[in-house]
Parts: C-alpha cells; structure tokens; sequence
C-alpha cells in the first residue's frame, strides 16, 4: 500500500508531527481572521475550512529571497583604492512538505515551473525549493467567492502539480499519491489502506466539479477578441475602478514577476529579489523617464494579455490562472477579471 | 433613501458630466462594485443600500474631465479636505450626497456566515438576510456596520449639489469618536508594540491602503518606493513594514478624513487605521482641528503659528 491511504480526522495532527520529524510542514492556521500558511509545530491548530488569503507560493518562491551578498574589502593598505569584492551565496532550504494548499495553488507552482525550471538556465534558487517541496493538496467540496477554476483547465480535484491529493470523505481523509514524492511522503507514515474509499472520494470529486461556475458565456471561443483587447474604449469601461495595487499579483498564485535590488549599507549589502507587481506605475518605469505602460488601463491590459494571450502563445496554450478567484474576492474595488475575460471571448462582443 | 430617487438625480446630472461615479451590483451578491456611468442606460443599473462601502470621492484627483460622485456623508470629508488642499477644482464636481444610516462591513458578514459564498442578499428594517448554502442568517446592520459608522458624525454629506433623500443628524457621541484609541492607549507600551509588530508582519506590501486612500496624494511617487533617496528598502523584514505604515500614517496627520479605506480594503486584515486615528486625536488635542469638515480651514501642517495655544516649548 502506498498509492492511497485513509486517515480518521483525529489522526491527522499525528499525520504532520510524523512529516514533521523530516521536513519543515506548513499548513494553514487562522491567523486573527485570515488564514495564512504558517510552519506546523506540535500541537498547533489547522484550519482547512477555506482557502488561505495568501497561498503556498510564498513558501517556494518567497516574496524577498536574498540572492547574493557582497562585502567590499581593502585588503592593501598601500593602495586604499585597491578594492576586492567577496561575493557569497547561502542555501540552507531543508526539506519541505506543503499540507492542505488547494488543487489550484498546485497548479499555479507548474506555471512558475514552466518559468524557472524549463529552460536552458533554470533558476537554481526556485528550482532548489521546488525540488525539495512535497505538495499535499486538499481536494474543494464545493467553489469559495470568485472561484472559476474548471473554466480554465483547472477543477476542484485538479493534480497538476501536486504530489499528493487529499479527499475529505466525512469521517477521514482519503489520500492519493500522484508522484514518486507522493509515495514516498505516504509510506514514511503508517496509514489505513484507502482503496475501499476510492469510490467515495471520486464520487465527492465530481460533484464538487459540477457546483464550480464557469463566468464564460455559452459560445465562448478559445481565442480572446484582439479587436476588443486592443480597445482603449474597453478597458476604459471595465478598469476605471481598479485602484492599481498589487493585492490581486501580489495574492495570485501564477503571478510571478519580481524586482532585483541591490540594499546596501556602507560596504556590503545584499542583492535581492522581491516580488513585483504589473499594477504599480513604477513596474516599466524606464530610467529615462519614459513608461511605456503609463496609466491602469495600459497596466490591466497587460495582466489579461499575460495570462490569457501572451503566456499561453509562449506555453502551448497552457492559460497562466488557475482561477483561484483571489484577485476577485480581495480586490478593494471588486474587479472582476473572468468577467473582464468572459467579455473577450464573447464572440457577439466587436 | 430609495435606489429609484437616485437614478432621477443620476439622469437628470448626466448631460452635463462626462461619468457619475456611482455603485452597481458586483460579482456577488454581497460585493457591491464601483460604477463609472456614462449613459441613462448605466443610470438603470445604479445601485444604492447599505452594501455601498467604497468611498467614491478617492478617485476625483485622477480625473480630468468633468465628474459627478455618489457620496456618503464620511465620503464627503473626502471631497471637503480636498477643497482644503486645493486637489479638486470644485467647478469640475458634481456632488451627489446620500444621507446614510450606516453600511455593512462586507468583512464582518462573511465572518458572520463561516465564509460561506453569498447567494443571496435582502434588506428588511435596519437587518441584513444573507442566503448562503447552509441557509438564511439575520444580522442587524448595526451589529456588522465598520468600526467608523459606530460613531458616525456626518449621516449627512457636509458638501453637495443634489442631495438625494432628507438630511439626518447624528445622534453619536461627539466624545465617542476616539474612545477606542483611548481603550488601546491603555495597554502597556510593550503589549503595543507587539500588537502591531504583530499585524504589520502579515503585511504584503501591495500597497492597497496607500493607494485605497484618498488622501494619498504621492500615490506613483511614494517614497516606499523610490530609490534616491532610499528610505525603505524592499526587504520584507517588520522594520521595514513598520517604516512603510508610519510613514503613511504621519503623511495623513490632520488629512485623514477617516474614511476607514485602508482599513476596508487590506487582503491580510491588518487594522492599519488605528495609527491614523491616533495621529487625528492628537491633531485635534493640539490644534483642535478636524479634518474635512469645513472647505474653508486650512489643515495645521499646511500652516503655521509662531506661538501655538498648545506647543508648550515655542515660549523661549
């Protein structure tokens, strides 16, 4: 037994104290009102009722990571000019299990994958977490506030990207392993058989598919309207309200654009990488003053096109939204982006 | 107030303004979004009740052309400090005021219902029904109002060219408005530092707030983010946090017309208005001034006296 297992509800803190014993664990803890994934300790309490306000991503692809640090010296005391730079990296990523994401955060970290791992020079800092991460997605029940995962290849049991999938079958968690990880992770710990849950599990899986919305009108083509993406009159329409902050890049799990800065005091300092957002002005902001991307409008367009236009053509179509509905539930404006979409792909829409 | 006598004014206000800013019916039933109406077609799908948060008024500097705004009484402090600092040219706004009771805070209800997605929502004297899977819920209004409805001052805009219902006075509290500063004043130093290293640690730095706020006037030249000169770096550790949301809030000393946006609109649910608060009660012990009430004032940091009734060590 190692593809599926089955644990009582009550085991389920003695399932991640033993993950503990070899890996960091985080899970999702309710911080005040918000739930947030925090690293699991002994006794501490879950909470998977709802979707974390800010999902996994941060967990391996941190929000500052620091990429290098750089100390000058003067090493010659007959010439004061003379200066050596000692550079050095630190990697000290330990082994990492990610408890209780949903199936759309999973699949938010195969966009960055395609990104930073599938390439020719593969980025070693993200590909060092990514590698070290096992991921135990929590399967939906049933859809949260702006949830449209099903309407861009995604679903509430979705395994893209996870290593592990967990059902909860009413008395227990039926848990199904989708990678070698995933194996591994369920035969560190002694757990029931699943199989005689398969079923059940399934059953719940596919319900839970049908509840999801799907924001796109009925004839709703693959392709967006160029015509109506190239429209200022459109997006006038649709993004006067945003308020061009970065809650909705900042909170999506496919959103990946950063900044590099170098942060230094007298004689060393540190370069880092921090997360970026498409919705600040200072985004394209070039250093003659020019930006080519001036106003929320220019700077919304570009959110849609990356994700719905220009990362699909890159990518084999794969869309970059794992329809989390994030963008929509914490947006301080409620901007609705698959309503924003539902109108490109409307084929009537000229 | 009814949505109907709003949608007279909307129409009658539309010939001679290029939009009204106003609310529609967002992507639930509980998210109410803003509306920029261009046409007597928009003016049908207007919106007004208790659902209606978002302060309106915020988006009036970034606008050229003519504009009519919906606004509530709080919003109108917005539009009076605005005035003040000369950020508006008020022949180029339409006000359009709605005397209000109260509204919802859309955080509290869905804490109210388990989080549960909203499929529906009716409003029935003073109550709020939400309809979600798990059944119906009855909340009172006042029970779910945001902090600032709590001791509403203004139900009434202070501002406005057409008002769209009959005035209503206040009937909180003048002394009320800054007790729960007073309250948490009472904590040790320590407990309050902790507190807030506490919240600002779950800060993102999406700068919600910054933008969100009316009277964030840097908005694109914001020193959290400038590089020359360095103030905060983009590290995420507390202290820069911390710098960022101080900086913010000593920026809105006697400005923060406390419309509590920055506070509605956090994706982490960090009570960044409490040190605007606190800032605006010692303006008001100092200069006994508050903001946004009165076009003609001048806010205190925008002047200065050589001898201040209440700054003790001007007295050489």
């Amino acid at each position: 037994m190692a593809d599926t297992g089955f644990l009582p509800k009550e085991k389920l803190k003695d399932f991640l104290e033993a993950l503990s014993k070899d890996a960091v664990v985080y899970a999702p803890a309710l911080e005040g009102d918000i739930v947030l994934f925090k690293e699991y300790s002994q006794g501490k309490d879950l909470y998977l009722d709802r979707p974390a306000n800010l999902g996994p991503k941060s967990i391996i692809y941190p929000q500052c990571e620091t990429l290098l640090s750089f100390d000058f010296k003067k090493n010659d005391p007959e010439d004061p000019k003379k200066v050596d730079i000692e550079l050095k990296t630190e990697s000290n990523f330990a082994n990492t299990v990610v408890f209780g994401c949903r199936p759309c955060d999973a699949k938010g970290l195969v966009i960055y994958d395609k990104v930073f791992i599938d390439t020719d020079t593969a980025d070693p800092y993200y590909k060092e977490r990514r590698d070290k991460t096992t991921i135990i997605s929590f399967a939906c029940e049933a859809p949260f506030a702006g949830c449209f995962c099903t309407a861009v290849g995604g679903g509430p049991a979705d395994t893209t990207g996870s290593d592990v999938l967990m059902t909860d079958v009413g008395d227990g968690f039926f848990f199904e392993a989708l990678t070698e990880k995933g194996k591994a992770v369920l035969k560190s710990v002694p757990m029931q058989d699943g199989a005689s849950y398969k079923e059940k599990a399934q059953k719940i899986k596919s319900e839970a598919e049908k509840k999801i919305r799907n924001p796109f009108p009925k004839d709703a083509t693959e392709k967006l309207s160029q015509k109506l993406f190239d429209s200022d009159e459109f997006w006038e329409k649709v993004v006067s309200k945003c308020i061009s902050c970065g809650a909705c890049t900042y909170l999506c799990p496919t959103c990946y654009c950063f900044n590099i800065t170098d942060e230094k005091t007298k004689d060393k300092g540190e370069r880092i990488r921090t997360w970026d957002a498409c919705m600040f002005n200072h985004f394209t902001l070039e250093t003659s003053g020019h930006n080519p991307r001036p106003s929320k409008l220019k700077r919304f367009r570009n959110r849609v096109g990356h994700k719905f236009l220009y990362y699909p053509e890159k990518y084999n179509g794969v869309i970059a939204c794992c329809g989390c509905g994030r963008c929509i539930r914490y947006c301080p404006a409620s901007v609705d982006i698959s309503e924003i979409v539902g109108y490109l792909k409307d084929p009537k829409q000229k | 107030m009814s949505t109907e006598k709003l949608k007279e004014i909307i129409l009658k206000v539309l010939p001679d303004v290029d939009t009204v800013i106003g609310w529609q019916e967002g992507f639930d039933k509980i998210h109410i979004t803003p509306f920029f109406m261009k046409s007597p077609e928009d003016a049908e799908k207007a919106v007004w009740n208790s659902l209606c948060v978002q302060n309106l008024a915020a988006y009036l500097p970034s606008l050229k052309k003519k504009t009519a705004v919906i606004v509530k009484g709080c919003d109108s402090r917005t539009i009076v400090q605005y005035m003040q600092e000369g950020l508006i040219d008020r022949s180029n706004v339409v006000i359009i005021g709605i005397p209000c009771t109260g509204v919802v805070s859309v955080k509290k209800v869905l804490k109210a219902v388990d989080y549960q997605p909203i499929e529906d929502v009716k409003f029935s004297d003073e109550k709020i029904i939400i309809k979600t899977s798990k059944g119906e819920k009855t909340l009172a209004i006042a029970d779910v109002c945001p902090d600032k409805c709590k001791t509403c001052q203004y139900p009434t805009p202070i501002v406005y060219d057409h008002l769209a219902g009959d005035p209503i006075e206040s009937t909180k509290p003048a002394e009320s408005v800054y007790e729960d500063i007073k309250e948490f004043e009472k904590k040790s130093l320590e407990e309050r530092r902790d507190y807030f290293k506490n919240e600002f640690d779950k800060c993102i730095r999406c700068y919600a707030c910054r933008n969100a706020c009316p009277m964030c006037v840097c908005q694109d030249s914001c020193i959290a983010e400038t590089r020359d000169p360095h103030w905060i770096t983009q590290k995420l550790s507390s202290e820069e946090k911390m710098m960022f949301h101080m900086i913010h809030a000593v920026h809105l000393a006697g400005r923060c017309v406390e419309c509590g946006e920055c506070e509605r609109v956090c994706p982490m649910d960090i009570p960044v208005a409490k040190l605007k608060k606190k800032i605006n009660s010692e303006m008001k012990e100092l200069f006994d001034y508050v903001p946004g009430v009165n076009p003609e004032d001048k806010p205190p940091m925008y002047t200065f006296n050589v001898e201040e009734a209440k700054i003790k060590e001007h007295k050489l």
